[in-house]
């Protein structure tokens, strides 16, 4: 019989869900000699499902996906492959339509995400890892490289979209011999974590694009800034590193070419606005993270003010894959303005969420229906969010936007860093303002009048909506303030603050005016807005919501209706939670 | 210069003297000092001002401008719940109630009995498992408010009370 090695998927959602006890309790059944072995992968970005378990063969074929493995089962699965009697495993084995979740991506950054084991860098080097590095210092000159990525189309992943060629040859023609690579791995955008997934997963795919992108640049040290929220890829990048150092693959003439190159980790300590360049720099540098005005640019003056460059994860992700495929293959992908592949952590109100990795150009529709599966439990899609706080709500009407940096801006949302957070019919869209608001009132680092206290305000006028006090022009009043905030910021962060009110006003108006006007939430979702009421036809007279209720609202007699007082009811919903007849309206 | 307990500030000295360029590395400094004492103790950021040439103002200026800092001594068990877009989408806010009401603290408050404190992050990034919290280094998903509860009794019974 074959070898064959059972393989637990160890991201941080795997291990939040169980797999290292999954591990464990595998680990404690087998016995040194026999033909199975025990490992672990990365992320795979199939999160519904985790943990996971794959079964490969010595080849690395895969042979079994099992999904939401339990510590209980790993005695199934070793006597299943023990015995060869596979079919004892059929089920734990993935479905058919959840497998289809995988097999409809195009996947260039995530290539070996959930493949490879992230600690083994001959695991790497098995799979074609440093050849693109080799490739490039052996037989391109740096200009050469920038060319193929022109070439490519790459364009920063991280949200804005800038064409990551003309930021490489700007810091290349900036003067001076000490120049930085700075790798953004703050992703502080709530809602994505595809870069923690890359980091996580393929650590050495991120260190063999960032010493390219110093190759190309001029760059003796690359400085990654990464978020102290993700701990286990932090301590997976160091290890990596430490492996690359060993093997003279970071260093002193790395390859024994005439190009010496360290990487370094820096932990960011939490601040949203540090996803800003020259906020990042001076975080770097020791100080509050605050952004200053451009120019100079970071490719002129940055870290140490020294000339520096700075991407995201996911932008360097795909630069070993360029560089060994061509840029041409790159750009053969996507659509007119945008080219490759961009990845998205589909989330919300989803049936199959996780990370989802396709060609440019596919529609949102596709992602959110085709590939994850539409809305669970039955419900109605309301909404997508996309980008985060600095993006905005699409609806349904406009789900057949091509994703494109260009379509996506035209509907007032933006590419962003990919978070996809999908919204049913249960979520207030007014209140999807509020809690973007809350973020960026809480998140501005508070040097621009603009941001500082617009946000504010624009947060005050969201609450008193949310809580049935919103008054005629306020709908008005938001959009002043929007226009104000965009035009008086001095950074992305301001500038794209109001995208969620402009873009919720735009869409659902209507929400807006339901609670201003008749103080009625149509998601139900504000608790201030909302009526309880007993249906006398369902009401059986079993006084358990009057038992309940905390606010000696609800009067009646035994086996006889009873009625909620609108006056004393502090709308907790503890009657609508323990009415067993359905008895109880909210309206 | 403040009210707070004396404390040891010996540990501090090794983490001054590897960090080469005092205030170029404040943020490094500070977070070990975290790691060491649990908070930021007033004592300590007099002396890192001190000791690295910064004035205190901008010492504290940086341990305020991060979420990661805190001034306060936390609880035996920090309750991170999670209050990024998918679990904001998914019921966050009812955690929040539920916890709050059950423990009598709010956001970064700690229960008199210095057993739990409570903070809400920005994103712990599992998504999909999302209501999502931390205790510890432990992370639980798809919460209810009803599944919240219980397993903060759970901590409660480990701790030896009665609930």
């Amino acid at each position: 019989m074959n070898k064959l090695k059972i393989i637990v998927g160890e991201g941080s959602c795997g291990i939040a869900a169980g797999a290292g006890k999954v591990y464990d309790e595998l680990q404690a059944l087998l016995q040194p000699g026999e033909n199975l072995s025990l490992g672990i992968t990365g992320c795979i970005g199939m999160c519904f499902l985790e943990p996971i378990v794959d079964i490969r063969d010595e080849n690395k074929e895969l042979i079994r996906r099992l999904v939401h493995v339990h510590p209980e089962d790993a005695k199934t699965i070793v006597s299943a492959l023990r015995s060869g009697d596979l079919s004892q495993l059929d089920g734990l084995t993935i479905q058919d339509e959840d497998a289809a979740f995988l097999s409809a991506q195009t996947r260039i950054a995530l290539r070996r995400c959930g493949i490879i084991d992230p600690n083994s860098i001959d695991e790497y080097l098995a799979d074609g890892g440093y050849e693109a590095l080799k490739k490039v210092l052996t037989t391109m000159t740096p200009e050469q490289v920038i060319e193929e990525i022109k070439i490519s189309g790459l364009a920063g992943r991280g949200g804005a979209g800038f064409p990551t060629w003309f930021k490489w040859n700007a810091a290349r023609q900036s003067e001076g011999t000490e120049k930085y690579l700075i790798c953004n791995a703050d992703e502080g955008d709530p809602g994505a974590f595809m870069d923690r997934a890359v980091i996580e997963s393929d650590p050495h795919d991120l260190i063999e694009g960032m010493l390219i992108a110093a190759y190309a640049i001029g760059a003796q040290e690359c400085v990654v800034y990464v978020r102290a929220e993700y701990p286990l890829a932090i301590v997976r990048l160091r290890h990596a590193v430490e492996q690359a150092t060993a093997m003279g693959l970071l260093g002193q003439h790395i390859m024994g070419m005439d190009f010496s190159c360290t990487v370094r980790i820096k932990e960011g300590a939490g601040a949203f606005v540090c996803g800003e360049e020259t906020a990042l720099i001076a975080s770097l540098e020791g100080e509050r993270g605050m952004p200053r005005l451009k120019p100079p640019f970071p490719a002129q003056k940055g870290y140490h003010q020294k000339p520096s460059n700075i991407n995201n994860v996911e932008t360097l992700a795909n630069v070993a894959w360029i560089m060994a495929n061509g840029g041409e293959k790159f750009a053969a992908m996507g659509t007119e303005n945008s080219k490759g592949t961009k990845v998205f952590a589909l989330t919300g109100k989803i049936r199959r969420g996780g990370l989802v990795e396709i060609p440019m150009g596919q529609t949102l529709r596709h992602v959110i229906f085709d590939i994850g599966g539409g809305i669970r439990d039955g419900k109605q899609f309301k909404a997508v969010q996309l980008g985060g706080p600095s993006g905005g709500c699409i609806p349904e009407q406009l789900l057949d936007t091509q994703i494109d940096y260009k379509a996506l801006t035209a509907t007032g949302a933006i590419m962003g860093s990919g978070g996809m957070v999908v919204m049913d019919e249960s979520t207030c869209m007014v209140g999807m303002a509020r809690f973007f608001l809350e973020f960026t009132t809480r998140e501005s680092c508070g040097k621009c009048v603009h941001c500082r206290l617009g946000t504010r305000r624009m947060l005050d006028i969201l609450i008193r909506i949310t809580e049935g006090e919103g008054q005629p022009g306020d709908i008005e009043l938001l959009e002043e303030l929007c226009a104000a905030v965009k035009d008086g910021a001095l950074c992305g962060l301001g500038q794209t603050a109001p995208n969620p009110v402009q873009t919720t006003i735009r869409y659902f108006r209507d929400e807006y005016e339901a609670h201003i006007n008749d103080k009625k939430c149509p998601a139900k979702e504000c608790a201030a807005l909302l009526q309880y009421s007993i249906d006398p036809a369902k009401c059986k007279g079993c006084t358990a919501c009057a038992r309940k209720c905390p606010a000696g609202a609800i009067a009646g007699q035994v086996k006889q209706t009873h009625t909620i007082d609108p006056a004393k009811c502090i709308r907790c919903g503890q009657c609508l939670a323990t009415c067993k007849f359905g008895a109880i309206n909210v309206g | 210069m403040c009210d707070c307990k004396q404390i040891d500030l010996t540990p501090l000295d090794p983490v001054l003297n590897a960090a080469q360029n005092g205030s170029g590395n404040l943020i490094a400094i500070l977070q070990k000092t975290q790691e060491l004492y649990g908070y930021l103790p007033m004592d300590a950021i007099y002396y890192i001002a001190q000791k690295t040439g910064c004035s205190p103002a901008k010492v504290l200026g940086v341990a305020t401008f991060y979420a990661q800092f805190r001034l306060q001594p936390v609880g035996k068990h920090l309750i991170m719940l999670c209050k990024g877009t998918a679990c904001h989408v998914n019921g966050a806010d009812r955690m929040e109630k539920a916890i709050s009401e059950y423990l009598g603290i709010h956001d970064g408050e700690t229960t008199p009995d210095g057993l739990f404190t409570l903070k809400q992050v920005a994103c712990l990034g599992c998504c999909s498992l999302s209501p999502v919290m931390m205790i510890g280094d432990e992370a639980y998903g798809s919460l209810t408010p009803e599944k919240a509860i219980s397993i903060l009794k759970d901590y409660q019974r480990k701790e030896g009370l009665a609930v």
